[in-house]
């Protein structure tokens, strides 16, 4: 019996509850690119940079509370300089709309026209982001590292294994879950809301019923700032803050947005989620888990581990081309594209 | 001059012309039917009148106001209602949603009107939580015509309304219709069942080739020869 609880508590330990963390976190990224795809129709892939922007907001005005002595301990600091990240990054998502995309917008250009402006939107951003902080790895979080600690759990259960949650991935569920459920309730909810799904669903419709484009383009961009910022800073918070990971991290929120369905905000986090989970359970080393369910002389003599972290990247691709090959339309029928 | 009217319209998409010294028009509480067989411009001089087509001629007034400057959205704010013929619903929003963008430009209490819609088409009552891509056909139409009356319009334009539904929603959607005329909004359609949009209509206009080939009240057109003939089967 305890052998099981071991089990348990060592998939627990490595894969559910980073899963449930790295999962917000991509669930956050994926609705903004989804907010984007269903409003603005395109794909826009200055989305990682974005994230990234408002987490080196984040870094930079959390190093200025530090040495100014405030802090908000046991939370992270971050978090006290999350808000002025997020006005900042909606401030750029708006000047980017404003100098590039409401051109083509008007233009009525095609949708890949858009994505290429959007690639070099992201070059764009990706420099100003080296240039301002610099390529270098910075670790900005502070505060009580640990709300769970393995030796407390090992102590309090009786378990030989311990059972870990990081204050970072306490705050990024309880954060994620917080402000997806805010966004559900602001989209079916309030009347700029249902307008901004009015817009998405038939744009010429929207138009004879009176709704305003600009305004619901603006407040996509506001909802896609925040939702960027949010995610780049939990996900740096969460691993440390490193530009150069931010790009790498566009190919699972992408493929998070498309299994769970583009354009389908339920699915984007669906989305999040599947991928998390997928990565971390093929990159897991199952021995230890083999070793408490059965006998010692069928433990195999490796890791029993699938595919090396190192490959973890390729999880996303493989699911991406499952989904597509299979259900293209995604999980949850989005559009197909 | 008409209530509404597109007056001597002439214009097209690109190079070439669609309507040539075309006019139609709707008074108050009245149906106006446009018909004409395909190809003759019927949809294009409704986009003409709210706005959709740049006109090289011809003006459209709506009483006594030239608005032929006015984008639709604008023309919207005056009073217009427009119902395409095609993707004229949200299909990921709910009846009662659909209904609510309806009336997204005002800012006062809509129950009544909502009430009123009800009233007018029951079955929306019933699907009202239902998303307006899953009901049938018919029941989209209604959803369409109720979505353009939520903003209470004084003329409602509808471009083809029967398209695609059965002869016996065909004949519910007509009674309808009449019903909406009666509390004194202008009506102004593009039918492609001639022969039953003539006969509720007050006024009906037959178009050929971008031009008025026929005007007169819609029982004179259903019995003038030359029209059953060439344009309602004999």
């Amino acid at each position: 019996m305890t052998d099981i609880l071991n089990a348990f508590v060592l998939l627990a330990n490595f894969v559910l509850i980073p899963g449930l963390a790295y999962g917000s976190q991509l669930a956050l990224g994926a609705l903004g690119v989804t907010m984007v795809y269903s409003v603005l129709r395109f794909s826009n892939f200055a989305h990682g940079e974005l994230m990234s922007f408002g987490a080196m907001f984040c870094v930079l005005i959390t190093w200025g509370l530090q040495s100014a002595g405030i802090s908000i301990a046991p939370l992270p600091t971050a978090l006290l300089a999350l808000p002025a990240a997020i006005l900042l990054t909606i401030a750029l998502a708006l000047i980017t709309d404003k100098l590039v995309f409401s051109y083509y917008r008007h233009q009525r250009s095609e949708t890949v026209t858009y994505l290429i402006v959007s690639v070099g939107v992201m070059f764009f951003i990706g420099g100003l982001i080296r240039f301002i902080i610099g390529p270098d790895d910075r670790v900005f979080a502070d505060g009580e590292r640990f709300l769970l600690k393995a030796r407390t759990f090992k102590d309090a259960t009786g378990l030989s294994e311990g059972l870990a949650i990081k204050t970072s991935q306490g705050v990024t569920i309880m954060l994620a879950f917080m402000v997806v459920a805010a966004l559900f309730w602001f989209l079916n909810r309030t009347k700029t809301g249902k307008s901004m799904r009015a817009y998405s669903d038939n744009e010429d419709l929207a138009l004879l019923s009176g709704i305003n484009p600009e305004r619901v383009v603006m407040i996509t961009w506001m909802i896609t700032g925040a939702l960027a910022a949010l995610a780049g800073t939990l996900y740096g918070l969460d691993k440390s803050y490193k530009p150069f990971t931010y790009l790498s991290l566009l190919l699972p929120i992408f493929a998070s947005a498309i299994v769970g369905g583009v354009g389908s905000p339920v699915g984007a986090i669906a989305g999040g989620y599947v991928i998390a989970f997928s990565e971390l359970l093929v990159t897991f080393a199952y021995k230890k888990v083999i070793s408490y369910l059965t006998f010692e002389q069928v433990v195999p003599e490796g890791l029993v581990q699938l595919l090396s972290t190192d490959y973890k990247i390729a999880v996303s691709f493989v699911i991406l081309l499952i989904v597509l090959l299979i259900k293209p339309t995604g999980l949850f029928s989005g559009k197909t594209i | 001059m008409a209530y509404l009217s597109g007056a001597n319209m002439t214009g097209g998409y690109g190079d070439a012309d669609i309507l040539h010294d075309c006019t139609i028009g709707v008074e108050r509480g009245e149906i106006a039917v446009v018909v004409g067989p395909n190809g003759a411009g019927k949809s294009t001089a409704m986009k003409a009148v709210f706005g959709m087509l740049p006109l090289r001629e011809g003006a459209v007034m709506l009483d006594g106001e030239d608005i032929t400057a006015l984008m639709p959205q604008e023309r919207v704010f005056k009073g217009m209602g427009f119902v395409p013929q095609t993707q004229n619903v949200f299909p990921g929003l709910s009846v009662l949603e659909n209904l609510e963008m309806g009336a997204f430009i005002r800012d006062d209490d809509i129950s009544e009107t909502l009430e009123q819609v009800f009233q007018l088409f029951p079955i929306l009552a019933e699907k009202a939580e239902q998303p307006a891509g899953e009901l049938s056909g018919g029941q989209r139409q209604q959803v369409a015509v109720a979505r353009a009356l939520m903003t209470r319009p004084k003329v409602l334009m509808l471009d083809e309304p029967t398209a695609g539904v059965s002869p016996i929603v065909m004949d519910e959607l007509f009674d309808r219709i009449i019903e909406v005329a009666r509390t004194g909004i202008a009506i102004l359609m593009v039918e492609q069942n001639a022969k039953q949009a003539l006969s509720i209509a007050d006024k009906g206009f037959v178009l050929v080739q971008g031009q008025n080939r026929y005007t007169d009240t819609g029982a004179a057109l259903l019995a003038d020869n030359d029209v059953r003939k060439a344009f309602l089967g004999g």
